[in-house]
């Protein structure tokens, strides 16, 4: 079947398996492999991305079920060459350390903060809570969200996209 | 308090790989796609134990996207069919004669792309004839057990081996004198090191040149190319391993897997690179597990608390084909340091370990070498004794920790700590905590029918393996190089055998570098997980990484910098004995305007420049480090919990940790080490188990079965840290990455018991799940591995 997704602001058509999961669509077919695969069973959050305004677990969509959406992976984070204070706070707050879980963690950081601009520690968490790091014990990566928040669009970053209605 | 700090080169400095993994840039083995690549997929047995009769392929090799099949009788053509172990077992790679754990590798697939890879494992049909299981270690060792592995010669029960270490005599005595001894059964349960990142390989064999190229999951690429020419009779110049980025290892990727072989045989057959990444389940049933130790632990003292002796008595579950990973000389591991941190007479114990129905493995899982057992059974034992004597238990490791006059001390069992200044650092947790106040706290509480507890635990550490007249893994000894090269704009790269899998080698070691060299970490690049770019070495597993590889980065450093003088030495005209090394430069003594730093002592060795005629030029250098003893981290932890009696439900309220790794090259870095594994203790602790039932299915095969901590089952860290150097070590350095795996999970124990002690319970086993402490207070011991019908 063919499916026409925006992602990252760029629109991609392709034929594809009406059964392929919508991580395999980002990685294999559009070589997005910033989005990981982690367990199957949407317990990890490493493949989270935003479908339209919500985070989703790609390994548990289709992408079928994307066809005529906007998606936002890790890689559209970063816009016109300026990082994401959500990026800017994982690095400077020692929030990831293999990398794996990153790119979900961010993308469900940046949700957070575009609905709750100043979230307490109670609720970063609550927000994490269905994503899993194994190497970080959690506690930086929520400064490094409290990072963000404290960073947040003073000079127009952060906070673009649900304002501008989801991706533009 | 602190050790000086070389040119200013250590500290917090955000890391060097962060900024390709905040983009999404990360290059990790699924990431790499390469022309014409294939895709392999695994059968896997369902039945924990059972005679193959009929392997029919016919079907998937007619299926139009597939390439390849194979079973074990294909890879037994090849000499194949048969991997060793790194306890020097053998291991089915596909079965030949007999499944012996559920989720073992029967038949490869190889086809175009992934899913049909996976349709065509539908289309195997395997006749099984199933066997009798031994799902239970206790049951392993019964008359009429079933045989497991009647593929060894001669092979009659299930015993693999007994092992014992400190003195049987000496303890005994000790135990006939003592007033008080308490003994207790204890289970560390089977856990899996569940990396979010599973296993997987990208196998890419070139016809023409015969070089093979083996991007793969591994913390020890020189030790995995190694063994692939051993066992597959390759020339090991032809084989190059590649670790790119690494989604977490925590020792899950230390082994050889069967699917890694696969991937290889099915390159070299197809003519085609062939990637293959397991699935979870596949990552939580077959690949290698961690504990299951059956423990049981004795404690002899006097009526005062001064701790004499200590016994433990272990049966540890080896899965169904020995795999352990250790040093050869120790097939318990490090177990027998389990007298811990305390001044004791005498210690004895005696480990015996058994095949079952269960995935092969064992150690894995930041434990350095069975620490993690050890830790936690003294521990426990120590907060078991303070009960039985009516002692607080903070005064009762007070009393018997060992005092820094003591060091460097040999334990009962032999090991030399090499340094510790143990009072001070459970001061210094106490005091974090409040420890008073929290005690007086739990006082009103359980005044008003509330359960809150208080744990303690006190782990010594015993990491950087090591020594290798002592320490080998399959009779490579365990010593790792580094190579230094420095250009002649003065920039430079460091090869080191060792690989990251998240702790920051690229940042960490360019400061071990730039502050033997006076540059800046900015200017070196430190290159790891490729054969064909480093020196050999042993890999990363048992926080060896600092203690060995980052003595090496350290020593190779020095020798450079020994290189360089004699060129500035000529530089300046004058003796390289007027030189001294001050400020991040060779400098003339008593004439500090006269110095040369080694950016441009590097142009020079380049240049034209007349140098003495026993120098060679350039600065580059090599260097083996050997290490002389393991180095002995340490740390005091308490943890606090909430236990609600109605439910069973434990929340962990504060976790204070206080940890001595030595010298800190980094200590964002440290600290993040130490958070993570605190997460694992609590995983571990709380809920993390992989059970089996009765008749051998995994219980933990998903990650809705085998349950992880997330950001609401953790508490925020308090942590604290002194700074006790390594005598032995070149930058005084310990290692810290799998302190907190070894420290927490006694704590979080000792926590809930204390919590409970009101209403009688003295022991439960891990993990502390709802329905295990309910079944606790109602005074059933629950067993935690095996779900028995």
């Amino acid at each position: 079947m063919q499916i026409t997704v925006t992602v990252n602001y760029a629109v991609y058509t392709r034929e594809v398996e009406p059964r392929l999961l919508l991580i395999h669509f980002l990685r294999d077919e559009l070589g997005l492999t910033g989005s990981h695969w982690g367990c199957d069973t949407s317990n990890c959050g490493a493949c989270v991305v935003w479908m339209d305004e919500l985070p989703v677990k790609s390994c548990t969509v289709l992408a079928a079920m994307a066809d005529g959406r906007r998606v936002l992976t890790v890689e559209g984070l970063e816009r016109n060459g300026q990082l994401d204070p959500v990026q800017e706070g994982f690095a400077h707050c020692h929030g990831l350390q293999c990398g794996f879980c990153t790119p979900g963690m961010m993308l469900t950081a940046r949700w957070l903060l575009d609905h709750h601009p100043d979230p307490t520690q109670a609720q970063i968490r609550e927000a994490l809570s269905g994503q899993v790091c194994r190497c970080t014990g959690y506690e930086n990566i929520v400064r490094s969200v409290q990072w963000a928040a404290q960073h947040h669009g003073d000079d127009g970053r952060g906070g673009h996209r649900s304002e501008s209605g989801g991706v533009e | 308090m602190s050790a000086p700090v070389p040119n200013g080169a250590y500290g917090p400095v955000p890391r060097k790989e962060d900024a390709r993994f905040i983009r999404g840039r990360g290059m990790f083995v699924d990431d790499l796609q390469l022309p014409g690549m294939l895709y392999g997929a695994i059968l896997r047995s369902p039945l924990p134990h059972a005679r193959i009769t009929a392997i029919d392929t016919v079907a998937a090799e007619a299926h139009p996207r597939v390439e390849a099949v194979f079973t074990g009788q294909d890879l037994a053509a090849l000499g194949l069919a048969w991997m060793p172990t790194i306890s020097q077992d053998a291991q089915a790679v596909l079965a030949t004669d007999k499944v012996r754990f559920q989720g073992q590798e029967v038949a490869f697939v190889v086809a175009q792309d992934r899913y049909s890879a996976r349709d065509a494992l539908e289309l195997i049909h395997v006749e099984y004839e199933p066997l009798p299981v031994v799902a239970d270690a206790e049951r392993a060792l019964d008359a009429g057990a079933p045989v497991i592995r009647d593929d060894l010669p001669g092979k009659a029960d299930n015993h693999i081996f007994d092992w014992e270490a400190g003195d049987r005599v000496a303890t005994d005595a000790v135990f006939a004198a003592a007033d008080v001894v308490v003994s207790q059964d204890m289970l560390y349960p089977r856990s899996h090191p569940a990396p979010l990142e599973t296993c997987g390989m990208v196998a890419d064999m070139d016809p023409v040149s015969g070089r093979l190229t083996l991007w793969s999951t591994s913390q020890a690429p020189h030790a995995h190319r190694t063994i692939y020419a051993l066992v597959a009779g390759l020339p090991e110049h032809k084989i190059r391993v590649v670790s790119p980025d690494i989604g977490g290892g925590f020792g899950n990727k230390a082994p050889i897997y069967p699917g890694y072989v696969c991937a290889i045989v099915g390159a070299m057959k197809t003519g085609r690179p062939v990637k293959w990444v397991e699935d979870r389940s596949e990552n939580l049933m077959s690949t290698t597990f961690a504990r299951d130790y059956h423990m049981r632990g004795e404690i002899a003292a006097t009526a005062d608390g001064r701790v004499l002796g200590l016994r433990a008595t272990v049966l540890a579950d080896h899965g169904a084909f020995n795999a352990t990973a250790q040093p050869t000389k120790y097939p318990a591991g490090f177990f027998h340091i389990f007298t811990g941190s305390y001044d004791l007479q005498a210690a004895h114990c005696q480990v015996t370990a058994v095949y079952t129905n269960k995935a092969p493995g064992g150690v894995a899982y930041s434990c350095s070498f069975r620490i993690t057992e050890a830790v936690y059974l003294v521990e426990r034992m120590m907060d078991i004794l303070a009960r039985e004597l009516g002692m607080d238990p903070a005064e009762l490791r007070m009393k018997n920790l060992l005092q820094p006059e003591q060091f460097p001390y040999t334990t009962p069992s032999g090991w030399e700590y090499d340094s510790g200044d143990y009072p001070r650092a459970l001061t210094l947790a106490m005091d974090i905590a409040g420890y008073g106040e929290l005690r007086r706290e739990q006082a009103e509480k359980r005044e008003r029918g509330e359960y809150m507890g208080i744990g303690i635990s006190f782990f010594t550490e015993g990491v950087g393996a090591g020594p290798r007249a002592h320490m080998d893994i399959l009779g490579l000894g365990m010593a790792d190089g580094a190579s230094l090269r420095v250009h002649p704009t003065g920039t430079a790269v460091l090869g080191v055998s060792c690989q990251t899998q998240g702790q920051g080698h690229e940042t960490t070691f360019a400061q071990i570098v730039a502050g033997e060299l006076g540059l800046s970490p900015d200017d070196i690049e430190v290159v790891h997980g490729d054969t064909d770019r480093t020196p050999f070495g042993l890999g990363t597993y048992g926080s060896r990484s600092t203690p060995v590889s980052g003595a090496a980065a350290a020593m190779v450093a020095r020798k450079v910098r020994e290189r360089a003088r004699i060129v500035a030495a000529a530089m300046l005209e004058v003796s390289p004995d007027d030189l001294e090394w001050a400020g991040g430069k060779w400098r003339v003594r008593g004439d500090p305007d006269k110095a040369k730093g080694i950016a441009e002592i590097a142009m020079a060795a380049h240049s034209t420049l007349e140098l003495p005629a026993e120098v060679e030029g350039h600065l580059d250098a090599d260097f083996v480090y050997n290490p002389p003893n393991l180095t002995f981290p340490f740390g005091a932890y308490i943890c606090v919990t909430d236990v609600d009696p109605g439910t069973g439900q434990v929340a962990v309220r504060r976790f204070i940790a206080v940890d001595d790794c030595g010298v800190q090259i980094n200590p964002m870095i440290v600290e993040g080490q130490v958070h993570g594994g605190l997460a694992d203790g609590v995983g571990m602790a709380l809920m993390q188990v992989i059970a089996f039932d009765a008749d051998g299915n995994c219980l933990g095969g998903s990650f809705m079965d085998y349950l992880l901590p997330t950001s609401v089952e953790c508490p925020s860290w308090e942590l604290g840290h002194t700074v006790t150097p390594s005598p032995h070590h070149p930058i005084g350095a310990k290692g810290i990455g799998e302190s907190a795996t070894v420290g927490s999970p006694p704590a979080v124990v000792n926590s809930v018991m204390d919590a409970l002690a009101p209403l009688g319970v003295v022991h439960a086993d891990m993990p502390l799940t709802p329905a295990n402490v309910w079944s606790a207070i109602q005074g059933r011991h629950m067993r935690t591995d095996l779900a028995l019908t």
